[in-house]
């Protein structure tokens, strides 16, 4: 379905999630954000574009292995992403629904 | 000339996989089957030990009952695999030199990955019964317990049968109810997962049983430790569960082979294609069952029917041909919900479980998605196919390797 977030109206899923990464940009990301009660800083960017990276080269992503990358460990990673870190960094970061759970 | 081809794992998997390469291959290709322990475990029993279903004896026989004749069985430890060299080393120095590698070592719990989970309390007040040991040691303290909080965590997935922590909630539900003391008993199930279970329309049904069953359910609850002395489970949002006694899911983690080898994720999962079942670490390795990083369950329904399509791809791949990407995530699974009732459910990659009948569709006699005895019958007369025809690489009569999509009410 189309919906409207921020000023650019974009298709998202049943649950919110984009649908094409490239309809992403940071005005979008800073929109869900926003929806999801969070304001992104530098330390938010970089989790977003090592997810991002990692969904372009169709790594199945986990709290564990964000926590292993160097970028964030699993504390710092709900401290930034309070709740479901990864359900919602992923929404911020445009791209699906982890499936971590199979 | 006499070609090579060793197996890394006499599990289901492995098992199943020697016997059917020896059935297809002729007497130029020598099969060796490589593993460290004397017992193969029916592991779907596991679940019912602690209620006193179960005993060891329905669970334990011993490996080489189930390696055919005309395939070497080597008993010890894997040190490394050299895929550049073709070559897998024993701990014992012992080299087998291979032309096809199969990896189906599977996966295990890692109950030390979690801080403050070893400990004194350790099969005293906190369990796992995803091995002999722990289920045997909860069936010991059921047997007396005078009741209290019985909190089952899974700390993280993937894990190995998905559904069987939810199946020990039902379980002790009716265990409970049975012993006339289910009122002195509070069942808690923390999960890292939104819901009972991975697949949507699959967790509404399952947290509506839950609710049925008055088992209380705390979903996104990602474990980072536990403290054995005020017996409580905290996780990374700060929430914090108390309990007596704690049925715990650890971590589970592959083989420790690959982080030597360097060939595996970070969960010693090794990297393979979810339709051939090669690995991406070389051509000639190809990698079954729960050792794998597939998005698919790790289950033995799904190792079963991984089989079909492996055999048909290493035998595609020693006559030169394209491999065949014929594996599409299919499972099938049994859940127990007590009282001599389970669900069914049949999915893949890209179907969630729905409702409907099995294995004939608009007939059955199974029912999807829906608690019956029948199914609950076909749970018990699982462990006589397993030990009889699964691993022994037979075709099971009416289930087809892909998912079937007739008799099925999709949307």
């Amino acid at each position: 379905m189309e919906k409207t977030i921020g000023n650019k109206t974009v298709n998202v899923s049943e649950d919110g999630y984009l649908i094409d990464l490239n309809e992403w940009d940071k005005d979008v990301a800073t929109a869900i954000a926003q929806e999801e009660g969070i304001t992104l800083a530098d330390d938010h960017w970089k989790v977003i574009e090592y997810l991002q990276n990692q969904h372009k080269n169709d790594v199945p992503l986990t709290i564990r292995s964000v926590g292993k990358s160097g970028v964030v460990d699993i504390k710092g990673f709900y401290a930034l992403f309070p709740e479901g870190p990864l359900k919602k960094a992923s929404r911020i970061s445009g791209i699906p629904k982890p499936v971590s759970c199979i | 000339m006499t070609k090579n081809i060793v197996i890394l794992g006499a599990g289901t998997a492995g098992t199943m996989m020697s016997n059917h390469l020896r059935r297809a291959l002729d007497k130029d290709w020598k099969i060796t089957i490589i593993d460290q322990r004397t017992e193969h475990h029916y592991q779907p029993g596991y679940l019912f030990v602690p209620f006193g279903v179960y005993g060891p004896e329905d669970i334990v026989k011993p490996i080489e009952k189930f390696i055919p004749d005309g395939v070497n069985l080597k008993l010890g430890a894997i040190d490394k695999i050299y895929p550049e060299k073709d070559k897998v080393v024993m701990v014992s120095g012992e080299e087998f030199d291979y032309d096809i590698l199969i990896v189906a070592t599977g996966t295990d719990i890692a109950p030390e990955e979690t801080e403050g989970m070893m400990g004194p309390h350790w099969q005293k007040d906190v369990f796992d019964f995803y091995t002999l040991e722990g289920s045997s040691a909860l069936a010991k303290k059921f047997r007396d317990w005078e009741g209290g909080k019985l909190v089952i965590n899974i700390v993280e997935m993937p894990i190995k049968c998905p559904v069987a922590p939810l199946e020990f909630a039902f379980l002790a539900n009716a265990f409970f109810e049975q012993k006339g003391m289910r009122d002195k008993v509070d069942i808690v199930f923390a999960t890292p997962m939104s819901g009972a279970f991975t697949k949507p329309k699959a967790t509404e049904k399952l947290d509506y049983l839950l609710n049925e069953k008055n088992i209380e359910i705390v979903p996104d609850f990602n474990v980072m430790a536990v403290d054995g002395e005020a017996k409580t489970i905290m996780d990374y949002g700060g929430k914090e569960v108390s309990y007596d006694v704690l049925v715990t899911v650890p971590t589970n983690k592959g083989s420790d082979l690959m982080e030597r080898s360097r060939i595996g994720d970070e969960l010693n999962y090794i990297p393979t294609d979810r339709a051939t079942l090669q690995t991406k670490v070389k051509e000639n390795i190809f990698a079954i069952g729960d050792a794998t990083n597939i998005p698919a369950s790790k289950a033995g329904s799904v190792a079963h029917f991984e089989g079909e399509v492996l055999l048909e791809n290493v035998l595609n791949y020693i006559q030169g041909k394209d491999l065949k990407e014929g594996f599409d995530g299919h499972a099938n699974c049994f859940i127990e919900t007590g009282h001599g009732k389970a669900l069914l459910i049949d999915f893949n990659y890209t179907h969630e479980p729905v409702s409907g009948t099995f294995p004939f569709p608009g007939v059955g006699p199974l029912n999807l998605l829906k608690e019956s005895r029948m199914n609950h019958m076909g749970k018990m007369a699982f462990k006589w196919i397993y030990w009889n025809m699964l691993i022994t690489g037979r075709h099971l009569p009416f289930v087809t390797t892909k998912m079937q999509e007739a008799g099925k009410n999709f949307d």
